[in-house]
């Protein structure tokens, strides 16, 4: 695509025996650019991420597509190579810090262990570096907190603590899997304006979350996914201004939201489908206001609109017309 | 309102026991250290707050969990604690709870139809033995479940579907007073509106009244009727939910209410949401006079001695702040350190 581009998926493919999670998803990531990927629980968002890191659980196999990082292909990489990218190219944090952070390490020890293992600091050197590193992520009194262990942190600092040693060698491409979730609201404000300036100073994410409202706050695309397929991709303004796929319009609607007094809520039908036994089709048919009888036989491509955003619903054209009707 | 509210909370503490160390000093940890507030017959209030402020403590007071260590809980005007055990008995059937997580809240080995009928058991009376198999297909149909499905164990249902079962177990006493703990956090946003908009029309249906307890700001104000908002064991400022959403006068709503992350934040996603400063401090050493002030951009000397009231300051509703103000005084500049 574009010479900007820093990561490509194209037709992933990820399945758990024959059960197929991810069904041939592609995205972009910009250089200094955040992707967000939204999708409710069993949507294949969180697969996707742990496919592109190289992570995915022992059961499951990618079977089709590609992945690469600046014109390298990962899935072609060998072990040691790709244990090299990670930390070095590639990063992640998840919605738990403290099951990612050893309880018996003080976190200053673990994140200096990042400059001794990879970068061959000495170990005062390596401490000093991972006392400038949680500095960075606005973890106060740094030098003191570093022999402090994770248990005597709060939820918001042991996330700045896992973005500090994600972000400790400097890779180019940030995955944060549902970052704020568990953080109380005030927290996670924080936590999503320090993604914010580290992407301005020029690091690429992917955002993955279920929550509209982070997404707005922290990506400029966004890739919406529903039983393992993307359904709807573009800009975030241009999406969330008016939708194009009948799901990401109800999402909107059922999303409540503390600054509009709009007080009805729409929900959206049914529940998500089953992944051993999707609809025909469309997966999204038997829930969707717009369906007919081509849905049900036809599965909708993702296929590109007239502003280079993309839409898998046979009647996209009609989403967009109706969402500017109803004013949003 | 002339009517009889269905709760009222009178300067209600409650909290649990800790110690320090294995032969440590044993403390008590005032989670909701004088609280009021009133749900009136069908009535929806939200009580909302961040971890630790207290909220489910309140809720675990209302059901009657936990004993209050001072003040009272009063259900149709008359006081929990002085209640026999035969009048509780009753008691608990007009108040249900509904938590958070459906999984963990349904017996695994009981079917759909034992779940429901369990209480009618324990609470002879409610509804004769031959009409049990008719109102559980009626309560499974008010609910959205297939009554069809009576026969089924928890495990067969979705996470959504399994909240639906809860509710229609807490309908089953016909109770005047649901108090949800976070009843709808755990659910997918599709499924979760499905939940409100069901709780809704049973208001609606049956008058049924709501103690809605919740940290989603957006979900309150969609759903409540008034709001209560709670910081470390007291409320600090409750209104009428449009009135707090649109003119928030206690520092810490107007943060809370702008920290809130919204899909209508792609707009202007300039960085002028409210930072505060640090975590909330723990409620077992909450910080003297205001128990916000260490987080507080107004917070002068005043906040850190004298300890504001919750009540009128001109703005309309009641606050408990010495600087209470729709205006919250800050320009753009608000970095977090």
């Amino acid at each position: 695509m574009s010479d900007g581009a820093l990561l490509e998926v194209s037709e992933l493919a990820v399945a758990f025996g024959d059960l197929r999670a991810v069904r041939g998803v592609s995205l972009t990531v910009e250089k200094g650019q955040t992707l967000a990927i939204v999708g409710e629980s069993g949507s294949g968002k969180s697969i996707t991420s742990l496919a592109v890191m190289g992570l995915l659980p022992a059961q499951a196999k990618v079977v089709g597509g590609g992945i690469t990082l600046d014109g390298v292909s990962l899935l072609d990489l060998a072990p040691d190579e790709l244990r090299r990218l990670r930390g070095e190219e590639l990063a992640m944090i998840f919605q738990d810090p403290l099951s990612a952070l050893n309880p018996s390490l003080t976190v200053g020890y673990q994140i200096a262990e990042m400059f001794r293992r990879r970068r061959g600091a000495s170990r005062a050197a390596a401490n000093e570096r991972a006392v400038e590193a949680m500095a960075e992520v606005g973890i106060p009194d740094a030098a003191g907190r570093a022999r402090s262990y994770p248990h005597e942190f709060s939820g918001g600092m042991r996330q700045r603590i896992m973005i500090a040693m994600a972000l400790a060698l400097e890779p180019r491409l940030l995955i944060a899997d549902e970052p704020t979730t568990a953080l109380d609201v005030t927290v996670q404000a924080q936590i999503l304006r320090l993604l914010r300036e580290r992407q301005r100073a020029g690091l690429a994410m992917i955002i993955i979350s279920h929550d509209l409202g982070v997404v707005a706050r922290t990506a400029q695309s966004v890739i919406v996914m529903y039983a393992g397929q993307a359904v709807e991709s573009g800009t975030v303004a241009e999406v969330y201004d008016a939708p194009a796929h009948p799901y990401t319009l109800g999402l909107m609607a059922a999303s409540p939201s503390a600054r509009t007094s709009r007080r009805g809520i729409r929900p959206i039908d049914g529940n998500p489908p089953d992944q051993a036994a999707l609809p025909t089709g469309c997966a999204f048919h038997p829930r969707c206001p717009f369906a007919r009888e081509r849905c049900r036989t036809e599965t909708p491509p993702l296929r590109r609109l007239p502003s280079g955003r993309a839409s898998a619903c046979h009647f996209a054209e009609e989403v967009l017309a109706h969402d500017r009707t109803a004013g949003a | 309102m002339t009517e009889q509210p269905v709760l009222e909370l009178v300067d209600l503490v409650a909290g649990y026991r800790t110690r320090h160390g294995l032969l440590g000093k044993r403390g008590l940890v005032r989670a909701v250290d004088g609280v009021n507030l009133t749900v009136g017959a069908g009535e929806t209030v939200c009580l909302v707050g961040e971890s630790g402020c207290g909220k489910s403590t309140v809720a675990r007071a209302v059901v009657n969990l936990l004993r209050p260590v001072s003040g009272e809980v009063r259900f149709a005007g008359r006081s929990l604690a002085g209640m026999d055990r035969r009048e509780l008995r009753a008691m608990r059937r007009e108040v249900q709870l509904v938590f958070q997580d459906p999984y963990a809240s349904l017996n695994p080995r009981m079917t759909v139809r034992e779940l429901i009928t369990e209480a009618w058991r324990i609470h002879p009376g409610i509804v004769p033995r031959e009409r049990w198999d008719a109102e559980v297909a009626e309560l499974l149909e008010r609910v959205g479940l297939n009554p069809a499905h009576a026969a089924r164990y928890p495990h067969q249902f979705s996470g959504g579907q399994r909240q639906r079962i809860c509710i229609a177990r807490a309908l089953s006493v016909r109770p005047r007073l649901i108090v949800c703990d976070e009843a709808v956090s755990a659910l997918d946003v599709s499924i979760q509106a499905q939940i409100l908009a069901l709780l809704g029309k049973l208001r609606d249906e049956l008058g049924v009244a709501y103690l809605f307890i919740t940290h989603d700001l957006g979900v309150v104000r969609h759903f409540a009727d008034r709001v209560a908002v709670m910081h470390l064991g007291k409320i600090v400022e409750t209104g009428e939910t449009e009135q707090i959403y649109s003119s928030p006068a206690h520092p810490y709503t107007q943060a809370l209410i702008s920290a809130a992350p919204s899909v209508d934040d792609w707009r202007d996603r300039g960085d002028d949401e409210i930072m505060l400063r640090g975590d909330v401090p723990s409620p077992s050493n909450p910080p003297a006079g205001c128990r916000f002030h260490t987080r507080c951009w107004k917070a002068d000397e005043r906040c850190h001695t004298d300890e504001p009231a919750l009540e009128q300051r001109g703005v309309g509703h009641p606050v408990a702040c010495h600087y209470a103000s729709v205006d919250t005084g800050l320009k753009a500049e608000t970095r977090p350190r």
